[in-house]
């Protein structure tokens, strides 16, 4: 087997990978790879076929396939760029040796000057998350689930219980009712939902299905099959509050619970990762701590908009290029990005120093809890470098903001970024 | 019109438009709006008089296909279609077969239902080489 060479290696072939890999052509990488364990490119997208993707990007509505397809189409007409589909990356070497195995290629083996990963993330499971009961069959995750209905023509269950409001149980409670299954609830253990009211709107109250907030289940009924689930009502503190609890038949329980980013090849490399994130820290080239390593999409923090990951995306392949070509410049200093109240997750988490004249750079934040009326501020030892008035925040859609490097200064010890109601003196 | 339809009646609306999700009431009378509160701007105001006068949704959803590298297509309707419409569709749709290749765009069900709107394909698939 020949080993072969690229500047630029991608990992994952969703919106995050293809993006880095357009990009890193146009910023001067020869030859990229992008390798892709599944049978064809899109990631994710190909089996969200609902729309509302693109709008900042495209300033159209675009269903997930068709937001896929417009990637997949320029990467496929760019001779620089070598796909490899059904290729698992199963091992990476600090040299930035890739190793994957494909059923038609067997074992293959490259080498690259800078890589990137862009794997996305995965769904929590059942186990994650420990609902006592038997374990039957008709427990999916919603994301399987969503594969199973949307690609490959499977019913998943007729009476569904789904647990967890964020988008991607939403999204699933309206396309298994246009299946023509009876959703029952959707059951939600905070006192919000973290989908958009869009999603909220068009997926439960056009169908009148209930979303019970701030309710649990507490037990999976049904030895062979799932015959029910116990949901019971949770207090302030996520207790169970005793005599709420009730019944709700069903014969199918999709969990929609979070994801995790998929840092298997990360955490193997000794990546150092964001505890809160569980993504790895990346400072503003989306470098991660080991030189000429990069990451990119929901594998780094995860994303409800495509239109950031394929942002970040540009972002890593742009950094990536630059050094495999000896360009990006050295970091001779970090500047750690720090959220402190109101903040659950800032990425990047560190700024490396010196940066180029003019520079911007953008954090991606989330709330801790919803606000509403609340002041973001970003400041550093120096002062402050942006405050800014929300009249809402939700944990459920990301922060923004842009600050300009000119302000930091190599000796300014952190950057630190808050959220606080307007009424304690953020006003 | 009977008296029911004549008398008001109270619908409450989630404005999508921004994230500031206002929640408001509109009261509607013989098919027209006659009061409405809670909504902070025009065009919030705007939504929900198109909300409880003429909803609309796009729709999504899948076809069979034949000899794919997929066993489902999915679609899009090209506009929104009226909301007390939708179910209608999804059961004409349920019954539409095409064959691979698609191409994104393609009609699979050209003025579904006589509403004017198209349902295209959302993405191409290829036909398996036998
Ligand atoms: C169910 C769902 C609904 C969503 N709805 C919306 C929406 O309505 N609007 C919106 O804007 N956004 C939405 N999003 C968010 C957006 O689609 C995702 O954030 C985006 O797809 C993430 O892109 P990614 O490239 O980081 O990851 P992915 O799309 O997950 O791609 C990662 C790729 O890496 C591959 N991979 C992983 N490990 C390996 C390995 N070891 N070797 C080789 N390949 C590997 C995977 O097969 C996959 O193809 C939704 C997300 C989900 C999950
Ligand atoms: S009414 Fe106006 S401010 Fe309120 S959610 Fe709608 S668009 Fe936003």
């Amino acid at each position: 087997m020949n080993k072969q060479f690229f500047d630029v290696a991608i990992i994952g072939g969703g919106p995050a990978g293809l993006a880095a890999a357009l990009s890193a052509r146009k910023a001067g990488a020869k030859q990229v790879v992008i390798l892709e364990r599944d049978v064809e490119l899109g990631g994710i997208l190909q089996q969200c076929i609902h729309n509302g993707f693109g709008l900042h990007r495209f300033q159209e509505e675009l269903t997930g396939p068709g937001y896929a397809g417009r990637f997949v189409r320029m990467v496929r007409a760019d001779t620089g760029i070598t796909v490899y589909t059904e290729a698992m990356v199963l091992e990476v070497a600090k040299d930035k040796t890739i190793w994957a195995v494909s059923p038609t290629l067997g074992l293959i083996q490259l080498s690259a000057r800078a890589v990137i990963f862009a794997m996305g993330c995965r769904e929590r499971t059942r186990g994650a998350i420990r609902i006592p009961g038997y374990r039957p069959a008709g427990v999916f995750t919603a994301g399987a689930a969503q594969r199973m209905v949307n690609m490959e023509g499977f019913l998943p269950g007729k009476n569904i219980v789904i647990l967890g409001s964020g988008d991607i149980g939403l999204i699933m409670a309206r396309r298994m009712t246009l299946e023509g299954a009876k959703v029952q609830a959707v059951v939600e253990l905070m006192p919000f939902s973290n989908g958009l009211t869009r999603n909220v709107v068009q997926c439960l109250e056009d169908f009148a299905i209930p979303l019970h907030l701030s309710h649990t289940i507490t037990f999976v009924h049904g030895r062979e099959r799932v015959t029910g689930v116990s949901v019971a009502a949770v207090d302030a503190n996520r207790c169970i509050v005793p005599g709420s609890e009730f019944y709700l038949p069903c014969d199918c329980l999709l969990l929609s619970v979070g994801l995790i980013p998929e840092n298997e090849l990360s955490r193997a490399m000794d990546i150092c990762l964001d505890g809160l994130t569980n993504g790895p820290v990346v400072d503003q080239y989306r470098q991660t701590c080991v030189s000429g390593f990069f990451a990119a999409g929901n594998v780094v923090h995860v994303h409800d908009l495509v239109d950031f990951v394929s942002e970040e995306g540009d972002i890593a392949g742009r950094s990536a290029a630059l050094f495999a070509n000896g360009e990006l410049p050295l970091e001779k200093q970090y500047i750690n990005v720090k959220a402190e109240t109101g903040i659950r997750t800032v990425v990047p988490q560190r700024i490396s120093l010196p940066t180029a004249a003019g520079e911007k750079v953008r954090l991606f934040m989330r709330a801790q809890e919803p606000l509403t009326r609340s002041t973001l501020t970003i400041t550093t030892t120096a002062g402050k470098l942006v405050e800014r008035k929300l009249p809402v925040a939700k944990p459920g859609e990301m922060i923004v903001a842009d600050i300009s490097t000119e302000k930091i200064s190599p000796d300014s010890q952190e950057i630190i970024v808050t959220l606080l109601p307007q009424s304690l003196g953020g006003a | 019109m009977s008296e029911l339809q004549r008398q008001p009646i109270t619908q409450r609306v989630s404005c999508i438009v921004c994230p500031m999700s206002c929640v408001g009431e509109v009261e509607i009378a013989e098919g027209q709006v006659v009061r409405m509160v809670g909504f902070s701007c025009e065009r919030g105001r705007a939504y929900a008089e198109s909300e409880v006068t003429a909803p609309k949704r796009v729709l999504t959803t899948t076809v069979k296909l034949n000899g794919g590298t997929l066993r489902l297509l999915p679609v899009v309707s090209r506009q929104p279609l009226p909301k007390d419409k939708i179910a209608a569709c999804v059961r004409c749709l349920a019954s539409v077969e095409v064959e691979a290749p698609v191409k994104e765009g393609d009609i699979i069900s050209g003025d579904l239902l006589g509403l004017g709107v198209d349902i295209v394909a959302s993405r191409d698939v290829e036909s398996v080489s036998r």
